[in-house]
């Protein structure tokens, strides 16, 4: 767990890849990868944060933390901490409305 | 018990199903269905050697026969690594010891999330038992114009597929057409058995769009009021609100109804009295089983508030909200928003609030929220806190209508604990059960009315065991005190209370309880109250109502005999703090697996509760001089 996340804010539009910590809220990304324990990722698929589907993030709470992110029909609440190692490439523009 | 796996079929009747298991994810309103079915004909049971607890109840299928349905644990897939999921495969392969194999699985998906839940399915499906597939919340389906096509869904699971609703009772007759028909097991065509949850995932997507399955929008009511509860500011505020407000509710509405119950309870024992004659029996009767158990009783209206506002609280959908609003303040000491909700039950009882900490994925959090639980101002601690803070306290108001030095007492207690609680946590989340970050995930259900029924369900459950509790330990209790303060037996009449072998026991501890300001009388007190805490209070009414000198059996006068004002201090304190309750040791027992937590655990609450309450005791004596 002491991965280092290489791509760093400053990079993310260029890359398009980045950290779902790094999505503003009203922004989407794809799942790319969870680097995470075996059971937590487990978790987090069973929940819908499977590589491939689309993740947004719904909004924070108080004082930034957690946020709470919508994966298809399920709204999920996550720290930031734990959303720095789920890997997503951004979609589109920040998304208005839903 | 591998014989179990093989099918049965002289065991089966014509419709073939006996016994059925219910399955689903947690969200998918599976218990509101299972009680829609079962009604009150459920009880609650363990399985063998696990901690996990399950309900059986029965329904009648068409035929008008028995057929009992089996509540497993909401799951959502059958990874043998949680114990739930565990416990829920060994059930379904008929692996449980005593527990025979169902005879049939009925799965309950929430029909607004099918792509996840189908992942859940697919794994019971392939178990290869006659399966049943309900998509629930048809009518939130409906309302958010979702939909989804069951005939293709049920071709490509290969299982009859009904959508229900357990809310308004729609299409429930599916379960019974499922019950009665001779059920054959599935035949999946092309069902991801083994895979990886990716896979599985994938599998899901396909069928859903082949099934030409819409995910319904989300409920716009759902936003507004996150946009309020989660709001930055309001959130909060509403927070602290609302945990106001449940207080206030358990003492303002609760009070009276005690009242009234006190009133009828000793209606009835005045009458069994009249209609017994004078002598032990009566005694008994009336000062060991009546007035003992009752004593208790009178906290059941409380008891069932409290449960009935966190089943609100819970069912509303807003206690996940109260979670991500409280997780930036758990993780200061080290625990996270989870923790927060088995610790919010904790004020009702510990016992259930320790098997709520189930939720609780990291073992070593899990065990820091067991072991600071029961710091947590518990309602057996209430009768307590009542009788003393009246007794000693005079109410006068302190800021206006709103709080009074009473209520300012009380809630002083209940502060006290939380800080106690914290403090240990911080304690050991830095020492013996460190770990990293449990990483906190939680699902957010949309806000929704919580159902009386399924509310009035769990109160009865509660009240039951409650009553239970009263019935047998404490009963038991009451009836060895009864005889401990009515012999040795002199020439056929019941001895002095000071000649009794309760008061043996009473000075025997004195010598260690003096320095706290308690005589032998509270030592009995606290020694009976190991049991439970509230039987503190049934002891010194049985000791004070057969005491010559204290002819009013009223026991606040009593008390204010017994003890000097730092006295009745120490003696919150020490009730804020020490581990008098049987029924949470062994839960703690039973979820921790080992002797160790609890014995470790008693340990050190007592030791703290009576540092805590010798310096109170000195504290309060050095201001009031």
């Amino acid at each position: 767990m002491i991965f280092n996340f290489i791509f760093g804010r400053r990079h993310r539009h260029a890359q398009g890849n980045g950290a779902l910590a790094d999505l503003q809220v009203g922004e989407r990304g794809i799942v790319r990868e969870l680097r995470l324990d075996h059971s937590i990722a487990e978790h987090l698929m069973n929940l819908g944060f499977v590589p491939g589907l689309e993740v947004s993030v719904e909004r924070s709470g108080p004082g930034g933390d957690p946020r709470v992110y919508r994966v298809e029909g399920t709204e999920v609440a996550l720290r930031r901490e734990l959303s720095r190692y789920i890997e997503v490439s951004l979609v589109g523009a920040a998304a208005f409305g839903d | 018990m591998t014989c179990h796996a093989v099918a049965r079929p002289e065991e089966q009747n014509a419709a073939g199903v006996r016994t059925v298991a219910v399955v689903g994810p947690p969200n998918s309103g599976k218990t509101t269905l299972y009680n829609r079915l079962t009604g009150l004909r459920q009880k609650v049971a363990n399985f063998p050697g696990v901690t996990v607890e399950h309900h059986v109840g029965y329904m009648r299928n068409p035929l008008s026969e028995e057929v009992a349905l089996i509540d497993l644990p909401g799951i959502y897939s059958l990874h043998p690594k949680s114990e739930d999921e565990r416990v829920a495969v060994e059930v379904l392969q008929g692996k449980m010891p005593g527990m025979p194999r169902p005879d049939a699985v009925i799965v309950v998906l929430n029909s607004n999330n099918l792509n996840t839940h189908l992942v859940l399915a697919a794994r019971v499906i392939a178990l290869g038992l006659p399966t049943l597939v309900l998509l629930n919340m048809a009518d939130e389906l409906k309302r958010q114009k979702g939909a989804v096509d069951v005939l293709a869904l049920a071709r490509e699971l290969g299982t009859p597929v009904a959508l229900v609703s357990a809310t308004t009772g729609e299409g429930l007759e599916a379960v019974r057409n499922f019950l009665s028909a001779t059920s054959s097991p599935p035949e999946p065509l092309e069902l991801p058995v083994v895979g990886s949850t990716r896979s599985v995932r994938e599998w899901a997507v396909r069928v859903g769009e082949t099934a030409n399955y819409r995910r319904p929008a989300t409920p716009v009511w759902t936003k507004r009021l996150d946009n309020i509860f989660l709001h930055r500011v309001w959130g909060p505020l509403i927070f602290l609100a609302v945990i106001v407000a449940v207080f206030q509710m358990i003492f303002v509405a609760g009070k009276p109804l005690q009242d009234i119950l006190q009133g009828f309870l000793d209606a009835t024992g005045a009458r069994v009295g009249a209609i017994l004659s004078d002598g032990m029996l009566r005694s008994l009767i009336i000062n060991g089983v009546w007035k003992g158990a009752g004593s208790v009783v009178v906290f059941l209206p409380q008891i069932l508030l409290l449960f009935l506002v966190i089943g609100i609280l819970e069912d509303s959908g807003y206690l996940a909200r109260a979670a991500v609003i409280a997780d930036r303040t758990m993780s200061r000491v080290g625990l996270n928003g989870k923790s927060f909700i088995p610790l919010l039950s904790a004020y009702a009882c510990a016992v259930p609030a320790i098997m709520a900490t189930r939720t609780i994925e990291n073992k070593r959090d899990r065990i820091a929220t067991i072991l600071i639980a029961p710091f947590m101002t518990c309602s057996a601690r209430l009768p307590v806190y009542t009788m003393v803070i009246a007794a000693f306290i005079p109410g006068r108001p302190v800021l206006g209508p709103f709080l009074s030095t009473r209520a300012a007492a009380m809630l002083g207690l209940y502060v006290l604990g939380f800080l106690m609680a914290v403090f240990t946590a911080r304690i050991l989340k830095s020492t013996i059960l460190r770990s990293k970050d449990a990483p906190f995930i939680l699902e957010m259900p949309p806000y929704r009315w919580p159902m009386p029924a399924s509310l009035g369900l769990r109160l009865v459950d509660r009240g039951k065991a409650f009553l239970y509790r009263a019935g047998t330990v404490i009963m038991l209790i009451s009836i060895v005190l009864w005889a401990a303060t009515n012999f040795p037996m002199h020439n056929g009449q019941p001895p002095a209370i000071q000649d009794s072998w309760v008061a043996s026991v009473g000075h025997a501890i004195e010598p260690v309880i003096r320095p706290l300001g308690f005589d032998w009388k509270i030592g009995v007190g606290l020694v009976t109250s190991l049991a439970a805490r509230e039987v503190i209070i049934a002891t010194l009414g049985t000791l004070n109502g057969i005491d010559a000198e204290v002819h009013s059996f009223d026991l606040q006068m009593a008390l204010r005999q017994e003890l000097t004002l730092p006295g009745a201090v120490a003696l919150l304190v020490f009730f804020a703090f020490a581990m008098q309750c049987m029924s949470t040791l062994a839960v703690v027992r039973r979820e921790t697996n080992s002797w160790t937590w609890p014995a470790a655990q008693f340990a050190y609450m007592t030791v703290v509760a009576y540092v805590s309450a010798y310096a109170a005791y000195h504290i309060t004596g050095y201001f009031i001089r």
